[in-house]
Parts: C-alpha cells; structure tokens; sequence
C-alpha cells in the first residue's frame, strides 16, 4: 500500500533517533575497549553498526507504508506474535547477558531474535486500533475489558518467559494508551490500584493507609456498585497475594528485588551490579574520565557494559555532561513524539505515537534509573545504545511508524520543518 | 477516543510535563551520584582497581663485638598470588603445581595465609629457589595475578654455631596476631621467633613498603604503577658482646660430642662473650618457613636441639653452688677463714637416722674452707649448712638470685628453680613431711629442691670474681647493670678465690684444667639427677674465671649427662684458654669431683 512520491521526513525526530543511535554505537564501541578483551563485547560494534543499517532500511520501508495498511495489518500481525510469544515457552531460550530468560526464538540452533521486542510494537499497533474504534473513551472498568486482554495476554506470555523487564513496559504501554484514549484520571487510578496495592503491600501499614485512600476515592467517584466491589476487592487480593506472588519468584528474581531494597545484602553476588554501575557512574564526575578510558569498563568490574549496563559506561566516560546530553536527547525524542501524537490525522495513529512512546519511556526510565539505584534491576535494555539487533531493529521500525505517522498528520503537511 | 484538538492538547501538556519530569528526576539522581557524592565514588573505584603489593623490610643486621656479621640479608624470591577468592587461589595452585615443585602442605599453607590477609597477595614459596623463578618468569603470560617479588631473605653465615644467641625469624601466626605487642602486623609478614631476632624484633624490624597494582575485576594484574607508593626502610642493626671467634670456638669444641651448654661472661659488665647450647640446628633452615620433617627430626631428637639448655634448661647445680653456701656461711660468720668443722670427714656425716656420703668414700679428714672448696668435701658443707639452717639458706640464696631471672635480652630464659621461702618445703611435701636438718644437708651441697640454669650461674660466678657485684648478663651491647649481691672483706674474697684456684691445681677436682701462665678459678660440679626416666645420670659442671686475680672471663659449662665435672673443667680451661690466648695444660687427669 506504499503510496507514491516522497514522504515529508520529521527531522527532530529522525536526528534525535539517528543522534541516539550513533551515541550508542560509539559507546559500544567504547564497551569492547577492555585491558583484557571481553569476547562478547569486543566486535559488538561492527555488528551493532550493521543491525542500525537494517534499521533505517526498515525505517525507511515503514514510512512507506500508510498508517491504514499498518491498522489494518494490526490484527494478522497480533495473532503472529502471540503465536510467536507461545512457542517461545516451548522452544525458547535465553543468550548472551539474558541467559536466564527463554526470550530467544532459535530454530535448528540459529537465533532468530526476541519475539518479545516485536510484540511491544504490534500491541501498540493492536491497542490503538481497538482504541480507535470507538468515539467514546472507556467510561466504565466492563468497557476496559478488550484492552485488558490485548494486552494482558503478551503480558502473560511474556512473563511466562521470565522476562521481567519487558513485561513492565506493557503495563507501562496500557497505562500511556488509556491516558491518551482520554480516559478520566479517576478511573486510570481505579485500574493503577491493584498494581499500586501490590506495591505497597510490602509495608502493611503504609497499604492500610492507601487502601483508606483507595475508598474514600470509590466513594467520590461513585461508580457501579459492583465496579466499586471489584477494585476493593482487588486491592484486598492483591494486598494478600502478593506474599504468595513473592514466594513463587525464582531466588534471583528475589535477589534482585530485594538488592533493590538494599544493595548492601550481599556485594558479591545480587548487589554487585548495581554498586559497580554506581561506582562506575559515580567516579565519572562532570566530564567523566575520557572516551574508552573508564576504569571500572576497562577493568571488567562493570557487568554487562554493552548491553543493560551501557548507560554507566556513559557515566563513567563523558561525566555528568554526556549523561545530560544523552538524556537531552531522549527527551528531545520524546516530546516530538508527544507533538507528532497530538497532530496526527486521526486518533489510530494518534495512540500509536503514544504507545511507541511509552515503550521507550518505559525502557529508558528502568534501564538509566537502576544504573544509578533509582529502580531494580530488571535486565532490560536502553533504546538505540544496548547492544541487541532485534531491539535496534525494532527501534528503528518505530521510527519509519512515527516518520509515516508525523508525515500524514498536520505537521508534515506544511512543510518538512514545521515543528 | 476523545479526539478534540484541545482535549488532545491537553494531554500533551500533561505528557510531556509527565516525561519532562521524569528525565529530570533520572539527570538530578545522575547530579547526585557523580558531581555530589563523587569523591566516595573515585575512592571505591580505586579500592576495586588498586591492590597493595607489600615490600619486605630487610631486617637489620646482627654484628658481634668486632663487627663481625652474625645475621645479614642476601637476595631471595617470594611468588604470591593475588587471589580473588579461594577457590581461585586454588586453581591457580592447581595450575602452578603442573610447572613448579609446590607441595600440598604449601598449598594449605598459601591458603591459610589468603584467609589470614585476603587483600593481601597470598604467599605460596616464600623462599623460592633460581630456577622456580626463571620458570614461572617464562609462563608469565599464564598467570597474569602471581607475583614474583625478590626479597631480603635472612641468613646466618655462622649457622648452628650462632643459633641459641640470634635465633631465627618466621612468617606471623595466628597467636602472635592477637597479642598487643604485634597489633601493627599483618598476616604474612616475619616476626623473630625466637633469640636476639624476638628480643630485639621491634628494633630489627624495619618499615615495611608498598606499591600498587591494577587490577581488573577478576584479580588479573593488569598493569603496575611505576615507582613504589612507600620505600621499605631497613630495620636498625644490633651491635652485640658476642666474641664470633670464641663462639665458633665453642661451637667447634661441643661439636658432636658434648650435649649441653656452656656461657662466657665479661664479669665486670656483664657482656656476653659466647652462649652456646648443644646439639644446635641450622637457622637457615627456618628462614622462609621450615620444612616439616626437619622440624619433626628436631622435635623429637631425644638430644632436644629446640631447647636452649644456656637459658631455658635448669639443672641441679651440684657442688658448683657450694660457693653459694661458703659465701652465706661467711656472711653470716658462721665459719671464720680458718674454722673446721665438729666432725671430720670420714666419708660419711652421720644425721638424723642416716649416713650422709661424702663423695670422696675414705674421707677427706678435717678440712678449713679452702681444703673443703678445692676437695668439694660434702661433710663439711652438710655441717655448714645445719650452722646456718635451711631459713638462712634459703633467704640468702634468694639475695643472691638464685631463685630469679638473670635479666638476659633472650626471651626464652626460663627462672631457675628455687624455693620462695619456707612455706615451699610444706607446699612442696607437705606439712611435717620434710626435716629443717635433711633439707639443709641437700641445699647445702647444691642438691634438693634447687635447679639453675647455666646463665644464673654464671652470673653468680661473675660476682664472685668482681668482689660480690652481680653485672646483668647483656649480649647487646648497652650500658652495665650491676648489684651488689653479697659483701665480703677482702681478705675473705681471697680466701674463696685461692680455694677456687686450688680446684684447678694439683690435688683439686679439675686439677687437668690448669692453664700456663694463668690461675683459673672454679668449682667442679657433679650434679646427680633425680631418676629422669630410665637415664638416670650425672651432669657435669664447671663454673670459674680467669685470670683470678683480675678476672676478664667467667665462664660455666653444664654438659647433660657429663658424667665428671672435670670434663667440664676441661672444656670451660679450652674457652679460657682460647679467649685469653693462652694454653690449657691437661697434664694429669684425677678424678674427682
């Protein structure tokens, strides 16, 4: 469906993206510079640099295509995925710094990639499109039902891959996509509140005190009797669960939590990480110690340095000022995407804006925060500077979306610098 | 979904104040992390990076009277491992015992002292030879965390012969860790274990040095920062009394013949010339940690070669301590110059309701105090003894310190045994079961509850030959402590000096230890020992000086098991003889005591 003539390129969002990606590649670069050289690290690079090569080309073909082709392909393109998503739990299996998830889809021994990065688009994709086909924001919890179960099923599988990292950002997706559908803020916190229980349930006291709150908003809110019922009892379910949900984690997913906690439990093993990051990080001071030249990089103190752990590798490196440009251009990034979002054509493309958005958001805050012990741990990777071709890939596609997207919305039609 | 333009726009106000908000939450914690709390950070990057690699301090060196070297350094090599963990240390050990000698009992070792100092490199030879380094400089590339170090290694060129004065050094353990004296001490360093290396060990010491390397995370040495962060300094030097030349001699003259102990004082300042305990061992053997079945070959030779016998062995004096009763007797005026005894000798004293033997069995008729020293006649000291009774003798031989310490810089010298006072003997055998009169009939000839060690002796004959002044016997050189411990008046001073002069002449105990053209005064001791298992024996003493009218040497020989004290007399003669320049004259043998 790839429409004839020349489609009107969002620079600020092509050279924050592009931007973005030359920074990561420099820095995995930089993450293959070590005194006693790292196997996996070293070339990352080269192959890094090819997988971006694909990506524009991806781009590319994407900003092609009409965003009616994409709503349309949505649904063939959901059914894929979840296909994908279930054999993983049976063919499944992990690689590389994710070796303990079952994220990889490999045949006969050759690893295809993680299906899991292509369900965060095509959700996105199914989710605007449910979203879209009524005028009508979801008024009460009974109309949530179908984004619920769109997203609650990759949720699942996703899960079910021990992926902890990824299914976050389909809760983060859901949440975004809802407030951009122009849900009432009430009711968002009416769904939010069970995951919010859950939360809290680790402090008795402190989960009493919000489920009082919890209460007194479903009395001011007013809404069906058997909603109000529902969201208490959720939030009742979720307080007692929980303990058991804690008891049924693996002992490392445990771990992770609990370093979040406090990272001092134990240095050796769960809290290293983060303490390295930190050290890393925390030693780079305003300009850090030079390009290629971190110390605790260099020395292998820093795990995982090409791929979750890249962004303490910027912090070692470039210092407090390459952290705030890389930040300025993410943020960059994200409030064109914001404005691509509000002067799309129609709200389909619209919501997909969003969701692409919140994907990214979702990566960046749990990736940059738990380098600097803001978030746990979760093994999940930056945007455009983790090394990971599927994840690139994946980037890169949403950005043909987004260019297509700003291309059909009002901005692209006055004119390719109309910002 | 509400899709009006300004609902829309609200919306986006909301998410980008949302996600404006949050990249500034991230960058505030970044502000935290690296411009606020950057100095703790860089302080833990380099705690992770660098890792102190200790210089050995050489020890100071050890010099008798001449300058003479007794204890020096001499190049030799430590190989350590940088362990991460143990079982990093040991598979490197593994790896290691492919390529070089390395035994099991080193590599417990080595682990032993990781867990002791895990950030220390654990040491695994602390004494390798050449040809170990010159192999493991040639894998170099397959251990990227040993470390080769060359360190000063002590060594003892006079080997056994110096061994009962300088002692030896050895890596710290567990025990001496704990103690206060060592609170400044990290596991791995030597100590002096024993001698003038412990006595002496905070001066001989010296500072240890360090300097860093780089690591990476797996304990891998990755590079070396240049010059060393801290020199080692040398320990100070110990310039002691020690005569090498007579304690070679010494050495030389026990050899493999003599078991026991002999010790040359100056008498007027107490320096010690010679103090030799034997059979001795090789030093140098322990430098570096010694091998376990040469240890065990010492620990259970029946000889005891691990026990000072100057020091540490205390011995029934015998008649050697007769002068200790002659000098109470005097000072008590219990005897007079001239005085004899109630009873002559007929060989035996009769006492209570037994016969007490005098050695010599025909008797040695009626003697004064000269005739009873130079004869060693036992029946004049028995009567001697009951004059002054076993209080007197008692508190007068603990006046004269034969129940203390000489004072001696070795830290192994044991107190000589001697009863505290009266209150022993009940202690001892119980109340009632004992006599005041057998008691002193024992004591008086140097028998009983009475064991000295050689050093206590000669200190008790330095005092003889300086007029009653007792100087503190001192190998370090350092200024004279003397005390006076008896007062005599000179004419009775000459009258104990000639009676010592007549056991060196003919007719005395140890006539054949004359010497030409010097008088050596002395007393002979045969000490016999209570049943010390199956060897029941005699030990042989010999305690003098010389010249005796202007002493310059106070020498005492104890020989375990030496039978006669004239082969004392003879062995104490030869260190005479050689300190003096002079010879010794075994012109006629009598045997006696």
């Amino acid at each position: 469906m790839a429409l004839r003539g020349k489609v009107t390129i969002d620079w600020p969002l092509l050279a924050s993206a592009i931007l973005l990606s030359a920074y990561g590649i420099a820095m995995v670069y930089s993450a293959g510079q070590t005194d006693i050289p790292t196997i996996a690290a070293a070339g990352a690079w080269k192959r890094q640099l090819v997988w971006l090569a694909l990506g524009i080309a991806g781009a590319f073909a994407m900003s092609r295509a009409s965003v009616r082709f994409l709503e349309w392909l949505a649904v063939p393109m959901y059914i894929l995925t979840i296909l994908l998503l279930v054999s993983l739990l049976f063919i499944g299996s992990g690689a590389g710094t994710a070796e303990s998830t079952k994220s990889w889809l490999v045949i006969g021994g050759v690893r295809l990639g993680q299906p899991s990065e292509l369900a965060k688009l095509t959700v996105v994709l199914m989710l605007g499109k449910v979203l879209a086909s009524s005028r009508e924001p979801p008024k009460t919890l009974i109309d949530l039902w179908k984004p619920v179960v769109i997203v609650g099923i990759p949720w699942l599988l996703v899960i079910g891959q021990k992926d902890l990292g990824s299914s976050l950002v389909f809760v983060g997706i859901f949440f975004a996509m809802l407030f951009w559908s122009g849900i009432s803020w009430r009711l968002l916190l009416l769904i939010a509140s069970p995951i919010i229980s859950l939360i809290l349930t680790f402090s008795t006291q402190i989960w009493g005190a919000w489920f009082l709150l919890l209460l007194a908003l479903v009395i001011w809110y007013k809404p069906y009797l058997w909603e109000g019922v529902f969201v208490v009892a959720a939030n009742v379910v979720m307080g007692v669960v929980a303990p058991l949900i804690w008891e049924g984690l693996k002992p490392y997913q445990q771990d992770r939590l609990r370093v979040f906690l406090d990272p001092s439990v134990d240095p050796r093993r769960s809290g290293y990480h983060v303490i390295q990051s930190q050290i890393a990080i925390g030693s780079g001071g305003w300009f850090g110690q030079g390009y290629t030249e971190g110390s605790q990089k260099r020395l292998a103190f820093l795990p995982e340095q090409h791929t979750d752990f890249i962004f303490a590798v910027v912090g070692e490196e470039l210092g407090f000022m390459g952290v705030t440009l890389a930040l300025a251009l993410f943020l960059t990034l994200f409030l064109r995407i914001i404005k691509i979002g509000e002067r799309a054509n129609d709200s389909f493309s619209s919501l997909v804006a969003l969701g692409l958005l919140a994907s990214w958001f979702v990566h960046v805050l749990i990736n940059v925060g738990m380098t600097v012990k803001l978030m746990p741990i979760t093994g999940i990777p930056l945007p455009f500077f983790s090394y990971g071709g599927t994840f690139m890939l994946a980037s890169w596609l949403a950005v043909g979306v987004l260019i297509r997207i700003a291309h059909e919305g009002r901005g692209g039609k006055h004119g390719p610098f109309a910002i | 979904m509400s899709f009006h333009p300004n609902e829309v726009a609200r919306r986006g106000r909301a998410a980008a104040f949302i996600t404006t908000g949050v990249v500034f939450v991230l960058s505030g914690a970044f502000f935290r992390t690296q411009i606020l709390g950057n100095r703790q950070w860089v302080l833990q990057a380099e705690e992770n990076r660098l890792r102190e690699i200790p210089i050995a301090a050489p020890r100071g060196t050890i010099h008798d009277r001449n300058g003479k070297i007794m204890a020096e350094n001499v190049v030799g090599y430590t190989v350590s491992v940088l362990a991460q963990s143990e079982d990093s240390l040991r598979a490197t050990m593994r790896r290691l015992a492919r390529t070089i000698p390395l035994t099991s009992n080193q590599q417990d070792l080595a682990l032993r002292r990781y867990r002791r100092g895990p950030t220390r490199p654990a040491v695994i030879l602390n004494d390798a030879s050449f040809d170990v380094v010159s192999v493991l400089e040639e894998h170099r590339i397959q251990y990227p965390n040993l470390i080769v170090l060359s360190a000063p290694k002590r060594f003892y060129p006079a080997g056994p012969a110096v061994l009962p004065i300088v002692g030896y050094p050895s890596e710290i353990n567990e025990t001496d860790l704990a103690l206060p004296q060592y609170a400044a001490y990290k596991a791995g360093q030597q100590i002096g274990k024993s001698g003038l290396e412990k006595q002496y060990e905070s001066v001989l010491h010296g500072r240890e040095g360090s300097r860093f390397v780089e690591v990476d995370a797996r304990g891998r040495i990755v590079r070396e920062q240049g010059a060393p962060e801290r020199k080692s300094e040398v320990g100070g030097s110990l310039q002691t009394n020690i005569d090498l030349d007579l304690q070679l001699y010494v050495a030389a003259l026990f050899a493999d013949s003599l078991i026991g102990s002999a010790v040359a004082l100056d008498p007027q300042t107490g320096a010690v010339l010679a103090l030799y305990s034997n059979p001795s061992y090789d030093p140098n053997r322990f430098v570096g940690g010694v091998d376990v079945s040469f240890f065990d070959s010492l620990r259970t030779n029946p000889l005891r070669p691990l026990y000072n016998k100057a020091v540490q062995g205390v011995y029934p004096p015998g008649s050697t301590w007769k002068l200790a009763t002659a000098v109470l007797g005097l000072q008590e005026n219990v005897i007079g110059m001239t005085s004899r005894m109630p009873q002559t000798c007929s060989g035996y004293y009769y006492f209570g309701n037994r016969a007490w033997q005098c050695w010599e069995k025909a008797g040695h008729g009626s003697l004064d105090l000269t005739g009873a020293i130079a004869h060693s006649c036992d029946v004049y000291f028995y009567q001697l003894g009951l004059k002054l009774g076993i209080s007197r003798l008692v508190a007068g031989g603990l006046d004269l310190g034969f129940g203390a310490k000489t004072g001696i810089d070795l830290p192994e010298e044991q107190k000589s045994r001697y009863p505290d006072g009266m209150e022993y003997f009940d202690r001892r055998w119980g109340a009632g079961g004992w006599t005041q009169g057998g008691v002193a009939l024992n004591m008086s000839i140097g028998q009983g509850d009475n064991a000295q060690t050689v050093i206590n002796m000669a200190r008790f004959y330095a005092a003889l030959a300086n007029d009653g002044y007792a100087a503190k016997p001192q190998i370090v050189k350092g200024r004279a402590e003397t005390k006076r411990i008896f007062t005599l008046p000179a004419s009775e001073l000459a009258v104990l000096r000639n009676a010592m002069i007549g056991v060196t002449s003919t007719g005395g105990t140890a006539a054949s230890a004359a010497l030409t053209g010097v008088a050596l005064a002395g007393k002979t001791g045969t000490a016999q020992t209570a049943a010390l298992g199956k060897n029941k024996c005699d030990h042989a003493w010999f305690a003098g000086f010389a010249p005796a009218d202007k002493p310059k040497i106070v020498v005492v020989v104890m020989l375990e098991c030496g039978g006669h004290g004239y082969l004392a007399a003879r062995a104490a003669s030869a260190i005479v003889g050689k300190y003096l320049g002079v010879q010794p004259l075994f012109l006629m043998q009598t045997q006696g005591d």
